[in-house]
């Protein structure tokens, strides 16, 4: 249960796009820093969760072309709905298609998602990645890091870390990051 | 409770064919005593040696019901119901007879069974019951039953219910042996050929369900038939269950040119509609099957006019497991014994009177039944009454149901008028709505 | 939606949300590997009680490409009602651990009666004469992709011709383009119309069949966007509803010279399978507005959707958390 009135700001636009550019770079050097070695990908894909993470992948896309125009990073989107756990306990099934821009085997696949909460829906994500071939590695770019993880999945690259109450919900998007608080026990 | 007890019934109204009093009824061995207003006061109370005191406030007093059309299932298919369970049945139902219908195995078609049949219902002791037998042996159509000997033991009325008799030459034949013997024909209209497959009223909710339908026309036909044929050959016939708006026009017809036609319908025609089997449960499933509110208000406007002489209920018991199947495979029938009364007061637009001369007067009279059924309640008559609240709204509950079988498409509908209590031969069988025997 | 029983049951927005569904199932079933994990812990069990190997085997590959494990039980009607009841092998097989029955059925009414004897959720893969849900579905889904119209039908004038009167495709197909807001006209002889559409003019009638009638093919073909060609089985001559199957093929059949008098744009359906030479003259594979196949592929789609529909949402009402469970 939230209460929309009481919503905290926690983050302005600028800070969310402060936050992203920094991504972006992080993004690159990690990159450089795989260059010459046995684990140097031919190419990145970025790839947003479905839906949340879509904005932010396109984001986290262009500001990395911004930053160096010849990377070879490519655009793409995963659909997990037909991969959670959950399926059976919600009440409504979101189903969205998942665009994948080419084969995934031997790329180096940055998952983007808005928030990082359980990290059921990221552990989905790696499910429907396969479908798709085999990275050669998979990272995982989140822009708010809320804790409470019941998965051991860590994320590579933060906008973010914000403590919140579980019952709290978070709404991330590119003009700012806010907290609506839920009904604390 | 003593046997040989006289009975007292205080309070009631009692209705005759000639009108009705507010009235105490007197009974001893077996007879009706006396008639009149106060005799109560003349006699002591129960436990002092008195006789036995039925309060009938708020009640009708008038001879037990008559049931043309019964469904016993004995002798062959025990396992829906039997002769004692089916006498239960009727006695709760305010039933002082019934006529069992021939379509048992072994059929009623030669003096054996029938003899079964009527020693059965003796023993059950709580109804008389009076077999009919059947046109053709075993039904099939083909071969006349041995009509002499039967009419010789008795039976009066004769019927393949179930099927029509297709044929038209086997039928002017028995009609031909009925004007001889003085018997009557009881036909169930339907040409078989044109309800084949058929699971419920041909009409809109067929169309809009996709079932096979079972049109008016059929019933309409045979009965168009049959009239003909009494025309020419003279004979008395009795048309079972008619369902339909242009049954009840016919049979008006034939009655204005003085065919000796009578007519009954089941409580089930004039209450139900098609509409009942939209969700596909096989309790709604009948021969002929529930049609449209027009055939319910041509059957209504009948009852009340006399073109349709008697109620009559078409009980056809049938066991759980039978109507547990698809509506192509599940037996076509319904119970009707106990909820008859109560169908009739609800909804057939009758008053009191006209209702008793549908269920008692008239079936008694053309079943032949008269010097123990269907007389007034006065001196010197049998005393084989009914005791009924006229008013009383209830609810039929599967509890209530003592049939071996389940199969009644009134539970949870309103219903008008029940029975208090019933006598035989002036003792007291039904009391407060239970058996007593 | 618990059960999928019959079309008169959904709402355009219901229709509407599993013709969407169906467009994500479509991507799944174009994948390399195309299976999603998302009914995994779900069986499906497929009673069968009329054969119908198309349809039972689409039932199937949609519930094996969502990860479901499927059971099949075909019997014949005649061996179940003569010794066990159909009650008793639902419960049985209920018994086992079944999430939803797929039921076919010759007898209208038997889904319904299941629902009150089973927990599992129930589709109808054909009672009867009455429903046929799934197909509905996936004729509409065809239909509305094929026009490019989104999800909707609105002024498509389509002729759907044979034997409406026995048919559980016409009674579903119908409402489901009507729904939609196509202009249904029915052609066919008096004879295989369903009988309140000849003998009744109540206006009953009208709100339960809400299309044109006609008994002229020829006369209807000026004036149509989609041709819905229904089989015409031949025992309906030995029951006496046609005269011969020629004779209903020259007068109702879609033959090479009504092909040619059709508009260039039309389209052409059939649920299959078809009888060639009766209700169709030519060869569909060389008629260019023909969705027979796209029909077939988008059955798997629909009925992924469908089998989605029912297992995947919560079955209470009482929401876990409502936020995203990220």
């Amino acid at each position: 249960m939230t209460n929309t009135e009481k919503a905290a700001s926690v983050l302005t636009s600028n800070d969310v796009q402060r936050a992203v550019r920094r991504i972006a770079h992080e993004i690159i050097e990690h990159v450089a820093s795989l260059a010459g070695s046995l684990s140097s990908p031919e190419k990145i894909a970025i790839m947003g969760l479905q839906h949340g993470g879509v904005w932010l992948a396109e984001a986290i896309h262009s500001n990395i072309l911004e930053i160096q125009p010849n990377a070879p990073v490519v655009l793409g989107s995963i659909d997990v709905s037909m991969y959670r756990d959950d399926i059976g306990l919600r009440p409504t099934l979101e189903v969205a298609t998942s665009h994948v821009p080419c084969s995934l085997d031997g790329v180096l696949v940055v998952l983007v998602d808005d928030v990082l909460f359980t990290g059921r829906t990221v552990r989905a994500a790696l499910d429907a990645l396969i479908e798709f071939g085999r990275p050669q590695a998979v990272r995982l770019a989140v822009m708010v890091d809320r804790g409470h993880r019941e998965l051991p999945i860590r994320p590579d690259f933060v906008g973010k870390n914000l403590p919140t109450h579980v019952n709290d919900e978070v709404l991330v998007r590119m003009s700012g990051v806010e907290i609506f608080p839920g009904v604390h026990a | 409770m003593s046997n040989s007890k006289s009975v007292l019934i205080i309070g009631g109204t009692v209705v005759n064919a000639s009108g009705e009093v507010l009235a105490d009824v007197m009974i001893d061995q077996g007879v009706v005593q006396e008639v009149g207003p106060n005799i109560s006061a003349k006699y002591a109370a129960e436990n002092e040696g008195g006789p036995q005191r039925i309060d009938a406030t708020s009640c009708v007093v008038t001879s037990a019901f008559v049931d043309l059309h019964t469904h016993l299932r004995e002798p062959g298919r025990e396992e829906s119901e039997t002769i004692e369970t089916g006498s239960r049945a009727a006695a709760l139902g305010g039933y002082g007879a019934v006529v069992a219908m021939p379509n048992t195995e072994p059929a009623q078609d030669s003096v054996a069974v029938v003899e079964f049949v009527r020693m059965q219902g003796e023993r059950a002791g709580l109804v008389d019951v009076v077999p009919s037998a059947c046109i053709t042996v075993n039904r099939s159509g083909l071969q006349l039953s041995p009509f002499h000997s039967l009419a010789q033991n008795g039976v009066t009325l004769y019927t393949d219910d179930g099927n029509g008799v297709q044929d038209p030459v086997i039928m002017r034949r028995a009609m031909e042996y009925a004007k001889e013997l003085n018997i009557t024909l009881m036909q169930h209209c339907e040409v078989s050929r044109l309800t084949e497959g058929a699971v419920m009223h041909e009409g809109c909710c067929s169309s809009h369900l996709g079932l096979p339908g079972w049109p008016s026309i059929a019933e309409v036909l045979m009965l168009q038939r049959d009239l003909e044929l009494m025309r020419e050959t003279g004979a008395k016939m009795h048309f079972l269950h008619l369902s339909t708006a242009r049954s009840v026009e016919l049979v008006r017809q034939a009655k204005n040119e003085g065919l000796p036609v009578t007519a009954e319908v089941t409580p089930h025609h004039f209450s139900l509609t098609d509409e009942k089997l939209s969700g596909f449960n096989t309790v709604f499933k009948v021969n002929p099957p529930l049609r449209t509110m027009e055939d319910i208000e041509a059957l209504r406007i009948g009852m009340q006019d006399g073109t349709i002489d008697a109620i009559a209920t078409d009980h056809a018991p049938h066991a759980a497991h039978l109507k547990d199947q698809d509506l192509q495979a599940a037996p076509p029938g319904m119970l009707g014994l106990q909820s008859a009364l109560g169908v009739a007061m609800k909804y057939s637009g009758c008053s009191v009177q006209r209702v008793i001369e549908l269920m008692s007067w008239a079936p008694a009279r053309i079943a032949g039944l008269t010097a123990r059924q269907g007389n007034s309640v006065a001196p010197g008559n049998i005393a084989n009454l009914v005791v009924f609240n006229p008013t009383a709204q209830w609810e039929q509950s599967l509890e209530q149901i003592v049939s071996k079988s389940q199969n009644t498409p009134y539970l949870g509908l309103p219903l008008q008028g029940q029975v208090h209590c019933v006598l035989r031969d002036g003792k007291v069988v039904v009391e407060a709505g239970v058996i007593t025997k | 939606m618990k059960h999928l029983l019959s079309m008169d049951d959904l709402s355009l927005g219901e229709v509407q949300q599993l013709l969407s569904l169906a467009d994500e199932m479509s991507e799944i079933q174009k994948r390399s590997q195309p299976k999603v994990p998302a009914l995994r812990h779900k069986t499906v069990v497929s009673l069968f009680f009329e054969d119908s190997t198309r349809t039972r085997l689409s039932f199937e590959t949609a519930a094996k490409r969502l990860s479901a494990d499927t059971m099949t039980f075909s019997a014949t009607s005649s061996s179940v009602n003569k010794g066990e009841s159909l009650r008793d092998t639902v419960e049985t097989l209920s018994a086992m651990g079944v999430d939803a029955f797929v039921v076919r059925h010759k007898t209208a009414g038997l889904p319904l009666a299941m629902t009150q004897w089973t927990n599992a959720h129930i589709v109808n893969a054909g009672d009867g004469a009455h429903q046929h849900p799934t197909q509905a579905l996936l004729d509409a889904f065809t239909l509305t992709r094929a026009l490019e119209m989104g999800n909707s039908l609105a002024g498509v004038r389509i002729a759907m011709v044979g034997d409406i009167r026995h048919s559980r495709v016409a009674r579903s197909t119908v409402r489901a383009f009507v729904l939609l807001g196509a202009k249904v006209t029915l052609v066919a002889p008096a004879s295989l119309l369903p009988p309140s559409l000849i003998y009744s003019n109540a206006a009953h009638t009208r709100h339960e069949w809400p299309v044109s009638v006609s008994h002229d093919l020829d006369e209807v073909l000026g004036d149509v966007d989609v041709v819905y060609l229904l089989r015409m089985q031949h025992e309906r001559m030995n029951a006496a509803f046609i005269s011969s199957v020629d004779e209903y093929a020259l007068h109702f059949g879609l033959t090479a010279q009504r092909l040619a008098r059709l508009p260039l744009h039309f389209k052409l359906m059939h649920p299959g399978p078809m009888n060639h030479g009766v209700e169709i003259g030519v060869d569909p594979a060389l008629v260019p507005g023909s969705l027979i196949t796209q029909q077939v592929t988008n059955g798997v789609s629909i009925r992924m959707a469908v089998l989605l529909s029912l297992l995947g949402p919560a079955a209470s009402s009482e929401t876990t958390k409502e936020e995203r469970d990220v």
